[in-house]
C-alpha cells in the first residue's frame, strides 16, 4: 500500500486505538495513522485551526475513520460540519462504530458519509473488515487528492 | 272557555277575582233588592187594604139606603193618596154603585165576582196593584170595594235598586281589579318569574340562574326553593363533572409524558447496550486474542484453554446483546401491514436453514399456509425463530421430519409447526416464551432464550395467541393466530 496515505483516526477509547492500530499493523497497512480523541480535536485537525493551524491544509488525509460516540463533539456532527464544507466535502469518511442502528445509519448517509462499518465484536471478523476497508480505501479507490495514481500492491 | 285556558295566570287570577267577587256581589244585591221590593208590595196591600176597609165602613150606610152620592164622597177622599188611581163601589148585584177616578175619566169594568167565603182578594198587573173587598153588614154582603193603585213608585224602587246594584257593582270590580293587582304581585309573579326563569334555563342552559326569592312562606315559595335547590344541584354534579373530566385529561397528559420519558429512557438505553456494552466486549475479546496470537508459543495449553473460555464468552455475551436488542426492537418498531403469502415466508426461512444445516438430514412437510395481513419483515423473524428452534432441537433425529402447515382448533383456523424432537415437559410450559428462559442446558442446546419470547411478541402484536404442545422425547408443536388474518 502506499506509503504516504494517511488515515485520520477520530476514536476517544484508547482500548479501541490500541486494537485498531494493531489490526492496521497486523494486516500490513502501511499509512501513517493520525489519531485524535474527540470530536472537536478531529475538526481542529482537518480545518487546521487550534493546536492544528499550522498543519497544511494542503495535505488532507487519505481516509478519515469515524466512531460516533465521542465526547464534545459527536461523531454525527463531525460528519454534518465536514461534508458541509466545501474544502473537506472530498475527503473519504467511512463511520466505523459499534452501534448497528438503523437510525445512525440512515442519518450518515443521509449526511454524505462514505461507508459505514459496524465494528464486529468478534475478532476475527474485526480484522476482516479492517483488511477490506483498507484494501478497498486505501487500494482500489482513488483519492481525488493523489497526484499521481497509487500503486496497487 | 278555551281561550281562558290559554291566558296567563295573571289574567286568569284577575278574571277569576273579578268574577267571583262579581257573582257574590250580584248574589248579594239581587237577594236585598228582592227583599225590599216583597217586603215593599207587602206594605203597598196592607195600607190598600186599610183604605178599601175604611171605605166599605163608610160606604155600608150609603149602600144600604142606595144613596150613591154619599158613597162617592167617601171614594172622593182618596184624592189625598196621590197612587190610587181609581176606585169603585159595587152592589151585592156586582153593578157599579159609586166610582171614583183621580183624572175623573174612564168607565169602571165590571167586576169579577168574589168566591163566596173570601173577603178580600188582590193582583198585580204590570202597572196597576188591583184589590177588591167585600162589604159585610152584620154578617151580610152588601157590596164590593175595588181600588186601582198605581205602582210607578214599586217600579221606581226597582229602577233605583238596579241603578245601585249596577254602580256598587262597577266600583266593586273596579276594587276588586285594583286589589288583584296587588294581590298578583304576591300571588303570581313568583310563578312568572319561576316560569321565565324555567324557561330561560331550559333554553340557554345556564344552570347557574336562580328564580327570584319571595318573602312569602306559601306553596309557591317552596316551590322556587326547591325549583333553586335543584339548580344548584345540577350545578354542583357539573361541576363535579367538569373537574372529573380536567382531572382524568391531566392524569392522561401526566401518563403519556410518563410514558414518553420512559420510552425515550429504554430507547436511550437499548441504544447504550448496544454501542457501550458491546466496546469493553471488543476489548476483552481483541485483547484475549492478541495475548493468544503474540505469546501463544510460550504459553501452556491451560492458559491457552482459559484464553479460548474467554473469549466464547464475549461471543456468547455478544449473541445476548443482538438477541435483546431485536427483541426491544420488535417491542419498539411500529408495524407495516402487507398482505403477506405465508407460503413464500416459510419457503424462504426453509431455505435459509437447508443452506445452514447440510449436513443433517431433515424432511420438510410444508402444507399450504394462506395468506396475511402482517408485517412482512416481522413475521418472517418469527417464522425463522420458530423453524430455526424445531431444527435445533430435532438435532439427535435422523431424519428430522419438521412440518408447518394450517389446522382447526375448535373451529378456530391456526398455523402449526411440529417437529419429532427432544420436546419438553409440559410442566414448564409456561416459561417457555419468557426473556432468558430456557428449558434445555446450555451443554446440549445452544441458544439466549430470547428467540421464542421474540415470537410471542411479534405475535401479541399482531394480536394474534401463541402456544405450545409438547411431550419429552416425542417432539414439540407451536401454534399461532394472527388476529389479523384475512
Amino acid at each position: 500500500m502506499n506509503g504516504e496515505s494517511r488515515i485520520l483516526l477520530v476514536e476517544d477509547d484508547p482500548q479501541d486505538v490500541e486494537l485498531m492500530l494493531r489490526a492496521l499493523r497486523s494486516e500490513s497497512v502501511k499509512s501513517r495513522v493520525e489519531v485524535v480523541r474527540d470530536g472537536e480535536e478531529a475538526l481542529d485537525y482537518l480545518f487546521c485551526r487550534g493546536e492544528y493551524r499550522h498543519r497544511s491544509a494542503d495535505q488532507p488525509p487519505t481516509l478519515v475513520l469515524l466512531d460516533l460516540k465521542l465526547p464534545k463533539v459527536g461523531g454525527l456532527q463531525v460528519l454534518q460540519e465536514v461534508k458541509a464544507s466545501s474544502v473537506c466535502r472530498s475527503i473519504p469518511v467511512v463511520v466505523l462504530t459499534s452501534s448497528g442502528e438503523q437510525r445512525d445509519i440512515a442519518e450518515s448517509y443521509r449526511l454524505g458519509v462514505n461507508s459505514y462499518i459496524q465494528k464486529p465484536v468478534d475478532i476475527g471478523e474485526f480484522r476482516r473488515a479492517i483488511r477490506t476497508l483498507a484494501l478497498y480505501w486505501l487500494g482500489v479507490n482513488r483519492s481525488p487528492f493523489a497526484q499521481k495514481p497509487m500503486n496497487l500492491q | 272557555m278555551l281561550t281562558f285556558r290559554n291566558y296567563s295566570i295573571r289574567r286568569k287570577l284577575t278574571w277569576m277575582n273579578m268574577l267571583v267577587s262579581g257573582a257574590a256581589l250580584l248574589l248579594a244585591c239581587t237577594a236585598f233588592a228582592g227583599y225590599e221590593l216583597a217586603d215593599f208590595r207587602q206594605t203597598l196591600v196592607r195600607s190598600l187594604s186599610i183604605q178599601a176597609q175604611i171605605i166599605g165602613a163608610n160606604s155600608a150606610s150609603a149602600l144600604l139606603i142606595r144613596d150613591p152620592d154619599g158613597a162617592r164622597d167617601t171614594l172622593a177622599a182618596l184624592k189625598a193618596a196621590p197612587d190610587i188611581v181609581s176606585a169603585s163601589v159595587f152592589d151585592s148585584a156586582g153593578k157599579v154603585f159609586a166610582r171614583y177616578s183621580r183624572d175623573g175619566a174612564g168607565a169602571a169594568a165590571p167586576l169579577e165576582t168574589l168566591p163566596g167565603n173570601e173577603i178580600e182578594e188582590f193582583r198585580f198587573t204590570s202597572s196597576q196593584l188591583i184589590l177588591s173587598r167585600a162589604i159585610d153588614f152584620r154578617g151580610r154582603r152588601i157590596g164590593t170595594v175595588r181600588i186601582r193603585s198605581d205602582l210607578s213608585e214599586v217600579n221606581g224602587r226597582l229602577l233605583r235598586y238596579t241603578g245601585i246594584v249596577m254602580v256598587v257593582l262597577a266600583v266593586s270590580l273596579l276594587a276588586a281589579f285594583a286589589f288583584s293587582s296587588v294581590f298578583q304581585r304576591a300571588t303570581a309573579k313568583p310563578i312568572v318569574d319561576l316560569a321565565n326563569t324555567a324557561r330561560i334555563v331550559s333554553r340557554e342552559k345556564k344552570y347557574s340562574l336562580r328564580a327570584p326569592v319571595t318573602k312569602n312562606t306559601d306553596e309557591i315559595a317552596v316551590l322556587v326553593d326547591s325549583f333553586n335547590e335543584m339548580l344548584e344541584q345540577i350545578q354542583q354534579r357539573d361541576t363535579a363533572l367538569r373537574n372529573a373530566r380536567d382531572e382524568l385529561e391531566l392524569r392522561v397528559e401526566q401518563r403519556t409524558e410518563q410514558l414518553e420519558a420512559v420510552n425515550k429512557e429504554l430507547e436511550s438505553f437499548t441504544y447504550s447496550v448496544a454501542h457501550d456494552l458491546r466496546a469493553p466486549l471488543r476489548h476483552i475479546q481483541g485483547f484475549a486474542d492478541a495475548l493468544q496470537e503474540d505469546y501463544g508459543g510460550t504459553l501452556d495449553s491451560a492458559v491457552l484453554g482459559y484464553i479460548r473460555r474467554i473469549i466464547d464468552s464475549t461471543r456468547r455475551m455478544d449473541e445476548l446483546i443482538s438477541d435483546l436488542l431485536a427483541l426491544a426492537q420488535v417491542g419498539r418498531q411500529e408495524l407495516v401491514f402487507q398482505t403477506v403469502p405465508l407460503n413464500a415466508v416459510v419457503q424462504d426461512v426453509i431455505h435459509e436453514l437447508s443452506e445452514e444445516n447440510q449436513a443433517r438430514h431433515i424432511e420438510w412437510r410444508a402444507g399450504k399456509l394462506p395468506a396475511a395481513e402482517c408485517d412482512p419483515r416481522l413475521m418472517k423473524l418469527a417464522f425463522y425463530n420458530l423453524i430455526s428452534n424445531a431444527v435445533k432441537y430435532t438435532r439427535p433425529r435422523d431424519p428430522a421430519i419438521i412440518e408447518i402447515g394450517e389446522t382447526s382448533v375448535q373451529g378456530e383456523k391456526v398455523i402449526f409447526v411440529r417437529d419429532n424432537g427432544v420436546g419438553f415437559n409440559m410442566k414448564y410450559a409456561h416459561k417457555l416464551f419468557g426473556v432468558f428462559e430456557r428449558l434445555h442446558r446450555r451443554e446440549d442446546f445452544e441458544g439466549t432464550g430470547v428467540g421464542l419470547a421474540t415470537v410471542q411478541r411479534i405475535v401479541h402484536k399482531h394480536g394474534g395467541r401463541i402456544w405450545a404442545e409438547a411431550e419429552p422425547d416425542r417432539g414439540a408443536t407451536f401454534y399461532l393466530t394472527l388476529g389479523r388474518k384475512q
